[in-house]
C-alpha cells in the first residue's frame, strides 16, 4: 500500500478549529448556552487548512513556508500526528520525530544528561539507542563539561544547542522542523549549516523545514510549497517558491497603503489633504539591472499650490536612508486635480539581495533650497518595497555593489 | 490503546522515566526531601489520633484502632493522590501534548503510579507501627495486595475519566475537591463503622456500597485481624450486596476507558 518512494503524502488534508469567542471551558458556560433562546454558536469556525495535498520523496529535503497564521504550523502538527485531520489522511513511511519546538519536556530540576534521556524517551528511543547518540550529542552541543548540572544552571544559548542537538542527532528517518535554525552562536549556526549540507546530501534522510527565512530555503531545500490561507500556492523548485513568498509579503503591505485612516499626528495628517500615495509600476521582485519604478499622486486644488508644491522620493535601503532624490529641478507641471508622478532608480549599483523602500513626500519650495518645507509624507508602513532577487542566498548586508579599483601610486 | 499495546518496550521507558522524574522532582528544594512522603501520613494521622481518638474517644474499646486509623489514612491518602495526580495528569502536561505525539494514557498511569510509590513507602511505616502494637498477621495479609490492587485499579479508572473531562471541563477540579471530602467522611477512617452500625443499620450498611470502603475495610482486616473491623461480608447476607461495589470499579473502568480513548485526540488542540 506504501508507495517505496513516498516518504510523506499528504492527500486532501482539510483542518478546521473552533474559536470559542470567549472562554467555554466552564460548565457554566455550557449551562448557559444550553438555555440561550437564540441558539448562537459560541464558537466560530476557522478553517486552517483546505484540501491540501502533496509528497515528500523519500530523501529529500523539503520547505514548507508561508506567512504567520497561513496554516504552516498546523500541517507540521498534522504531518507529526499531533493534531488529527478532519478529512483526508496523511501517510507516513519510516520513523518521524517531530521538533515543533525545541527542548519538548525539558525541566530545568534535572541535569543536562537526564534531559537528553528524558527527551529522547518521548521521541520513543529505547536507551540503547540513546547511549549510542548520547555522545555524539553532547560532543555536537559543545556541553562535555556541563551535562551533570542542572539545566536551570545553563544559560539560554546552551539549553537551545542541547535541545538542537538532540533534534539533529536524532536517529530517524524523517525529521520535522519548526524555525529552528536561527539558534546559538556563530560557530553553531556554521555547524547546523554544514549538518544541513549534510544532511541534503544523505538519501536515506528526509527533513521538513518550516521556516520564514528564505535564505535557508534557498539554500538547503530541493523543494518546496508556500501555502496561503489554508491552500497551497504554488509547490516547486526553492527559487521560485522563495520569491513568490517575497512578493506575497509585499502584496500585503500595498493593500494597505492609500486607505489611509491615518493615526499618526502632525503634518502627516496633511498626506489626506494632498491624498498623497505611491505605488508600484515595475515587479517587485526583480534582477539586478533593472528599474525599479514607482507612480506617486498627489491632489493639488488651490492654483498657488501650482508652481510651488513638488514631490520628492526618500529610498531606504536594506533599512538605511541613503538616496534623497527630488525633482525641483527638473520643473514641475502640475495641474488641478491629480497629478501623477513616475520615478524610476537602477539596481544597477545595488547589492543582490537587498530590500529597497520607497516613500513619497511633499515639499513646497521656499526662497532658497534650504528653505524648503515638507508637507506630506506617506507611512513607513505604505512604503512600496522592492526586493532584488539574490541567486546565491542572503543579502550578503552591503548595500552598494563593491566596485571600487585599486591602483598603485607609483 | 490497552494491554497489547501499553507493554511495548517504547511505552514503558517513557512510563519509567516519567515516573522516575517526578519522584526526583517531587520534594526538589526541600530540606527533607523524601522523608516528607511519610511525615505527610503521619502527622495527619497525628492529629486525628488526638482530635478522634484521644478526645472524641472514637473507636475506644476496640484494639488496634490507632493502627486501623492509620492504615486507613494511608490507603484514604492514596486513593486521594491517584485521582487527583491522574486528573491533572493530562493537562498539566499539555506543553508536552502539544508538541508531540504519544501515547496520552501512559501520563495518567505516570501519575497513578507515582501515588502508588508512595502509598508503598507510607505502608512501611505502618508496619513498622502495626508490629510495634503487637498485631499479630494471620494468613489472610496475604491477600491485602489484592485489595490493594483493586483500589489501584479503582483510582486508576477515576483517574482516566478525570482527566479527560479536566481538558474540557476545569470545573472538574473543584468538583472532585468537594466529593473527595464528602467521600472522607463517608468511608468508616477515623470512625469505627460499628458506631454506625449502632447508630443506623441501613446507613451503615449503606456505606459499605462503596467500593473505597469495602476496600478499606478489607485491607484493615486482612492486616489487623477480623475480629476488630466489620467487613461487608459480616455485614450482607445477599451476595448480590457483596458485588455492587466491584460492579461499580468494573463499570468505571470501562466507561472511563471508552471515555478517554474516545477523547484523547483531541485533546493536544483542546488543551
Amino acid at each position: 500500500m506504501s508507495d517505496k518512494g513516498i516518504a510523506i503524502s499528504v492527500k486532501r488534508v482539510s483542518k478546521n478549529f473552533k474559536l470559542p469567542h470567549e472562554q467555554h471551558s466552564g460548565i457554566k458556560q455550557v449551562i448557559t448556552n444550553l438555555f440561550k433562546k437564540n441558539k448562537k454558536r459560541g464558537y466560530e469556525i476557522q478553517n486552517v487548512l483546505d484540501d491540501i495535498s502533496f509528497d515528500v520523496k523519500k530523501g529529500e529535503f523539503f520547505g514548507i513556508v508561508g506567512r504567520n497564521g497561513s496554516g504552516k504550523s498546523t500541517l507540521l502538527k498534522l504531518i507529526s500526528e499531533i493534531y488529527v485531520p478532519d478529512k483526508g489522511n496523511i501517510q507516513v513511511n519510516g520513523s518521524l520525530t517531530p521538533f515543533i519546538e525545541l527542548g519538548v519536556g525539558f525541566n530545568p530540576e534535572l541535569t543536562g544528561r537526564e534531559n537528553v534521556y528524558m527527551n529522547g524517551a518521548l521521541m520513543g528511543f529505547s536507551n540503547k539507542q540513546m547511549d549510542a547518540m548520547y555522545d555524539e550529542i553532547v560532543k555536537f552541543a559543545e556541553l562535555q563539561r556541563f551535562m551533570d548540572q542542572k539545566l536551570k544552571n545553563y544559560s539560554s544559548g546552551m539549553q537551545v544547542r542541547l535541545a538542537f542537538s538532540i533534534a539533529i542527532r536524532a536517529d530517524t528517518d524523517i525529521l520535522v522542523l519548526d524555525e529552528v535554525l536561527a539558534v546559538g552562536d556563530e560557530a553553531f549556526q556554521r555547524k547546523c549549516s554544514d549538518y544541513f549540507r549534510r544532511i541534503r546530501n544523505d538519501k536515506n534522510k528526509t527533513v521538513i523545514l518550516v521556516t520564514h527565512d528564505m535564505a535557508s530555503v534557498k539554500k538547503y531545500c530541493d523543494r518546496a510549497v508556500l501555502i496561503k490561507n489554508g491552500k497551497i500556492v504554488l509547490e516547486g523548485g526553492p527559487l521560485d517558491v522563495a520569491n513568490e513568498y517575497t512578493l506575497i509579503n509585499y502584496d500585503t503591505t500595498n493593500t494597505t497603503s492609500g486607505t489611509t485612516a491615518n493615526t499618526n499626528v502632525d503634518n502627516n495628517t496633511k498626506k489626506d489633504i494632498y491624498k498623497l500615495a505611491v505605488k508600484p509600476i515595475s515587479d517587485q521582485v526583480l534582477k539586478s539591472g533593472n528599474n525599479m519604478t514607482v507612480e506617486i499622486s498627489y491632489k493639488l486644488e488651490e492654483k498657488s499650490d501650482l508652481a510651488a508644491v513638488f514631490p520628492s522620493v526618500a529610498l531606504y535601503i536594506n533599512n538605511a536612508p541613503i538616496v534623497f532624490d527630488t525633482i525641483r529641478d527638473k520643473g514641475v507641471k502640475n495641474k488641478i486635480g491629480i497629478n501623477k508622478v513616475r520615478y524610476s532608480y537602477s539596481t544597477n549599483d545595488i547589492s543582490e539581495g537587498s530590500e529597497v523602500k520607497f516613500i513619497a513626500e511633499l515639499w513646497r519650495r521656499g526662497q532658497y533650497r534650504d528653505s524648503d518645507t515638507e508637507l506630506a509624507f506617506t507611512d513607513m508602513k505604505d512604503a512600496v518595497i522592492f526586493k532584488i532577487s539574490s541567486t546565491t542566498g542572503s543579502p550578503n548586508g552591503d548595500i552598494f555593489h563593491k566596485r571600487g579599483l585599486w591602483g598603485y601610486n607609483d | 490503546m490497552k494491554a497489547s499495546n501499553i507493554l511495548s518496550k517504547k511505552n514503558k521507558i517513557l512510563l519509567s522515566e516519567l515516573v522516575k522524574t517526578d519522584f526526583k522532582l517531587r520534594y526538589q528544594g526541600s530540606a527533607l526531601g523524601y522523608l516528607w512522603s511519610l511525615l505527610k501520613p503521619l502527622m495527619l494521622f497525628a492529629i486525628m489520633y488526638v482530635v478522634f481518638v484521644r478526645f472524641l474517644r472514637f473507636g475506644a474499646g476496640v484494639p488496634h484502632f490507632a493502627v486501623a486509623l492509620l492504615l486507613g489514612i494511608v490507603m484514604w491518602t492514596f486513593f486521594l493522590e491517584a485521582t487527583n495526580q491522574g486528573m491533572q495528569s493530562i493537562v498539566g502536561r499539555g506543553d508536552l501534548l502539544r508538541k508531540i505525539n504519544f501515547p496520552k494514557y501512559i501520563l495518567v498511569i505516570s501519575a497513578t503510579i507515582s501515588a502508588l510509590i508512595n502509598f508503598l513507602l507510607n505502608l512501611a511505616v505502618v508496619f513498622v507501627f502495626m508490629i510495634f502494637d503487637g498485631v499479630n498477621f494471620g494468613w489472610s495479609a496475604l491477600l491485602f495486595p489484592l485489595s490493594v490492587l483493586m483500589l489501584y485499579l479503582f483510582s486508576l479508572a477515576l483517574a482516566f475519566f478525570l482527566s479527560a473531562v479536566n481538558v474540557k471541563f476545569r470545573d472538574v477540579g473543584y468538583i472532585w475537591e468537594i466529593l473527595m471530602q464528602a467521600l472522607f467522611y463517608a468511608t468508616p477512617i477515623i470512625y469505627p463503622l460499628q458506631t454506625v452500625l449502632n447508630y443506623n443499620n441501613f446507613a451503615g450498611r449503606l456505606l459499605m456500597l462503596s467500593p473505597v470502603a469495602v476496600l478499606l475495610q478489607n485491607g484493615r482486616a486482612q492486616l489487623v485481624g477480623h475480629e476488630n473491623v466489620i467487613t461487608a461480608d459480616q455485614l450482607f447476607s445477599n451476595p448480590i450486596w457483596l458485588i455492587v461495589p466491584y460492579a461499580i470499579i468494573f463499570a468505571v473502568a470501562i466507561l472511563a476507558a471508552l471515555y478517554f480513548r474516545k477523547n484523547q485526540s483531541k485533546f493536544s488542540e483542546q488543551i
